[in-house]
């Protein structure tokens, strides 16, 4: 069976990143077709049908999305797609949009004409500033062809896309934030509700969605939802781009099928291709650094016994107890020299810096938690340590405005909940544990 | 719109936030707020203080909400269900609540201006524990002048963002602001600028801890030694309806009225507040009624009114056993041994004394 490519399918050609080679591959044709043949309707229906979710880590059904879009007369709407990707572990979107810009933008007409949007923006992530480039060049591409504009391939819709870089806060990921950044104020979180599909930029009904999932519309558009559907497993629709960091092989990008069981995953050669010679597989963060943390034994079998698959439901499969999260598809496989005690304060110590600060669980948590872990990591440690990390996780998970305090918690909340021993050898044995390079050599289930 | 919050139902207007309809039940159902504001729009929803759990969205669908939920920015519906202080996830989350806001305030109360009526202190002294595990430094900034009346010290600021929305929307143009993020964020004019407009005195009385002082009072006194008295001027630029704060016949501090959340009721201008500081300045309409259990209060009420009620009650019945067990006739209380009322009243100190003086009043009444 040949593997599904929707969004990698041309990726490999030279000079991709033009107008020109990508519409001789067939680009644009999903505008020709929803503008010329297709009511706005029966795209929001189309990409309803295709059950795709939400790329950018919630996994919310993005047609089930557009559908709460309020829709005044009178009241603008606008689309707004979120390239703030700043997850730890997370590199497909700066990749896609580097490597082929003008999907990206492709996606971004469908989707603003299925919503009705006469003016939408593409919200990068400030450090990416040559990302911006290549963006505003393929914009400027799109328009010349008269894709873009006034009056798009004369059928009198109107589209203005519009790049805005942002300051480089991990916080503006947050759909909220990102509307308060967007609009030029400070990027705070905004209480919800009301939510952005009611009042959302400049308090007009929004949409917020990932650059990957705004990228696999002009698929949708062209094959049908039905087709989109037929890939995947259960729920879990289509293809999904994982970044594969860590100590694999064959690290990078790929467009896996969901449902791609996750031993195939990392040991098939044309994936992963296995951890590096000579180790084992310790631990892996499946999604972005806010996942619970996962033992090998436990990422490869769910607590029933059987193979975990690569999809939404899966992963999840068990709850935090023995299961973790699809995330955003930053998956970060640890071999055995990893420490998982230094690995842990390091995510905290992201996310102490990343915290707005707006309320205040978060704001003094996060710094709380990253201290302790400093301590306990730096051999001045005590027991009680462990079960106060442990219970401050608790009092900030579900407490906040916006769901960062829970990803400040989570990956603290499951290292302790997986690898105690390894914090208690950290306390217990502060001389050999401050040691560089030393690691936990007890019992361990390695793969 | 009906709505239930501890087990008290209340018919309120639609519209209406959880917290608006505790208050209107009264205080010991109210949730406490750190940063809302009912005066000042968009205030709300930071400090997570007034969390509470809806365990019935509403009439239509009465299904709990899955988080706790912060009462002052979440508007009622028909039906809803909500449980404050008879939910053991509220208050333990409220303990945290406490315990993160104190992790980096200075706990400087001996020599802070606020101390007495500081929402902080309240806070946590009702829902707080008395212990803090946090064993690492805290954060610390310098003091700031805010030009010549206003003092920040944000060491003690828990980002409330009330004085925020103050300048935005009370004076005309806002020149101070949250700057940096996380627990580094700081509340300051862009460039240590000096805020200069005649109403920027009333980010003092809106901030809940001691973070914004006012200069012209900063340690000049504590505030339960300070008579408060309600009076007004006609003044051109505020409704000039003040609170003045005597030590004395001295006017030491002009402060905005409060209501019994200790919100303003009328912002004033800076000339009222740091200018007019004579009586004769002022037309005075009376004492300012201040909530009994208020420090503020202490020294202004007579020594019994403060003796604690469940001492009075077991004084007096152990007193009645101690007199059924002698001759009645014989009996005359003020030849009782002392020693035999020490063991009666468990603390020593003024309210024992009062304990003594009360039950020798029950006595004579007899």
């Amino acid at each position: 069976m040949s593997l599904p490519k929707i969004l990698t399918a041309h990726t490999h050609l030279p000079g991709i990143e033009t107008f020109d080679v990508y519409r001789k591959n067939g680009g644009y044709a999903a505008v020709e077709k929803a503008i010329k043949t297709m009511t706005p309707d029966e795209v929001v229906e189309e990409v309803k049908k295709s059950g795709v979710r939400g790329r950018g880590g919630a996994g919310f059904p993005m047609g089930m999305k557009w559908s709460f879009l309020a829709k005044p007369e009178g009241v603008p709407r606008y689309l707004v797609c979120n390239a703030d990707e700043s997850e730890p572990g997370t590199f497909k979107d700066h990749w896609l949009m580097k490597t082929i810009p003008h999907l990206l933008i492709e996606g971004m007409i469908v989707s603003s004409y299925a919503l009705g949007a006469n003016a939408s923006y593409i919200y990068v992530r400030g450090e990416l500033m040559y990302v911006v480039r290549i963006l505003e060049k393929a914009i400027a591409e799109a328009k010349a062809a008269g894709f873009l504009g006034k009056n798009i391939l004369g059928s009198g819709y109107d589209l203005e896309l519009y790049v805005q870089p942002g300051g480089g806060a991990y916080i503006c990921g947050e759909e909220t934030a990102l509307l308060e950044s967007l609009e030029g104020k400070r990027g705070n979180p905004r209480n919800k509700p009301p939510f952005p599909a009611v009042k959302g930029l400049y308090q007009c009904p929004t949409v917020v969605n990932n650059v990957e999932s705004i990228s696999t519309t002009s698929w949708i558009v062209n094959n049908g939802g039905d087709a989109y559907a037929a890939i995947g497993i259960g729920r879990s629709t289509g293809t999904k781009l994982i970044s594969a960091s860590g100590h694999l092989k064959k690290p990078g990008v790929y467009e896996i099928p969901l449902g791609l069981p996750v031993q195939e995953f990392i040991y098939s050669d044309e994936w992963c291709g296995g951890i590096r010679d000579g180790h084992h597989l310790k631990a892996v963060v499946a999604g972005g650094s806010s996942v619970p943390i996962l033992p090998a034994a436990m990422l490869l079998k769910t607590a029933a016994g059987e193979d975990r698959l690569m999809s939404y439901e899966s992963l999840a499969d068990g709850g935090f107890a023995t299961g973790t999260m699809m995330g955003s598809g930053g998956f970060i496989a640890m071999d055995e020299t990893t420490c998982i005690v230094r690995n842990t304060w390091n995510f905290s110590r992201f996310y102490h810096h990343e915290s707005c600060g707006q309320c205040s669980p978060c704001r003094e948590g996060t710094g709380w938690m990253e201290k302790v872990l400093h301590r306990i990591e730096h051999g001045h440690g005590s027991m009680h340590d462990i079960d106060l990390l442990v219970d401050v996780a608790k009092k900030i998970e579900g407490n906040t405005i916006c769901p960062l305090g829970d990803a400040a918690a989570w990956p603290i909340a499951s290292a302790i909940r997986h690898f105690r021993d390894e914090f208690e050898w950290h306390i217990t044995n502060p001389q050999e544990a401050t040691r560089p390079g030393a690691v936990f050599k007890g019992h361990m289930e390695l793969v | 719109m009906k709505v239930t919050i501890d087990n008290i139902t209340i018919e309120v207007e639609p519209g209406t936030t959880i917290l608006q309809a505790a208050r209107k039940i009264g205080p010991e159902v109210a949730p406490p707020a750190m940063c809302y504001y009912e005066p000042l729009k968009a205030s709300g929803g930071k400090c997570r203080a007034c969390l509470v759990k809806v365990t019935a969205g509403s009439e239509k669908d009465p299904r709990p909400m899955p988080k706790l939920v912060p009462s002052c920015i979440t508007q009622v519906q028909d039906g809803m269900i909500v449980e404050n202080t008879v939910n053991e996830q509220v208050l333990e989350t409220r303990k945290g609540i406490v315990e993160f806001l104190l992790l980096n305030h200075p706990l400087d109360c001996p020599i802070c201006d606020q101390a007495g009526e500081c929402h902080l202190q309240d806070f946590s002294f009702q829902h707080g524990v008395q212990q803090t595990r946090y064993e690492e430094e805290r954060r610390t900034f310098e003091k700031q002048d805010l030009g010549p009346n206003i003092q920040l010290h944000m060491t003690r600021c828990i980002l409330c963002y009330r004085c925020v929305f103050t300048a935005d929307q009370i004076t005309g143009k806002r020149v101070h602001g949250v700057l940096n993020r996380g627990d580094h964020a700081e509340i300051s004019t862009y460039i240590e600028k000096a805020i200069d407009n005649d109403f920027s005195g009333n980010v003092i009385d809106v901030c809940p801890v001691g973070a914004l002082t006012d200069k012209t009072y900063r340690f000049k006194n504590r505030v339960w030694f300070t008579k408060p008295v309600d009076a007004h001027c006609d003044c051109e630029k505020c409704s000039g309806k003040v609170t003045l704060w005597y030590r004395g016949d001295e006017v030491i501090r002009v402060t905005a009225r409060k209501n019994q959340w200790g919100e303003v009721l009328d912002f004033i201008c800076n000339t009222c507040r740091f200018e007019r500081k004579n009586t004769a300045d002022w037309t005075i309409e009376g004492p300012t009624k201040v909530a009994r259990h208020s420090v503020i209060s202490a020294n202004k009420y007579g020594a019994n009114k403060i003796v604690p009620e469940f001492a009075r009650r077991l004084a007096a019945s152990q007193y009645k056993d101690v007199h059924e067990a002698r001759d009645t006739s014989q009996l005359n209380i003020k030849q009782l041994p002392e020693e035999r009322f020490k063991a009666l009243i468990p603390p020593a100190g003024e309210s024992a004394v009062a304990g003594i003086r009360s039950i020798q009043n029950w006595a004579e009444d007899k």
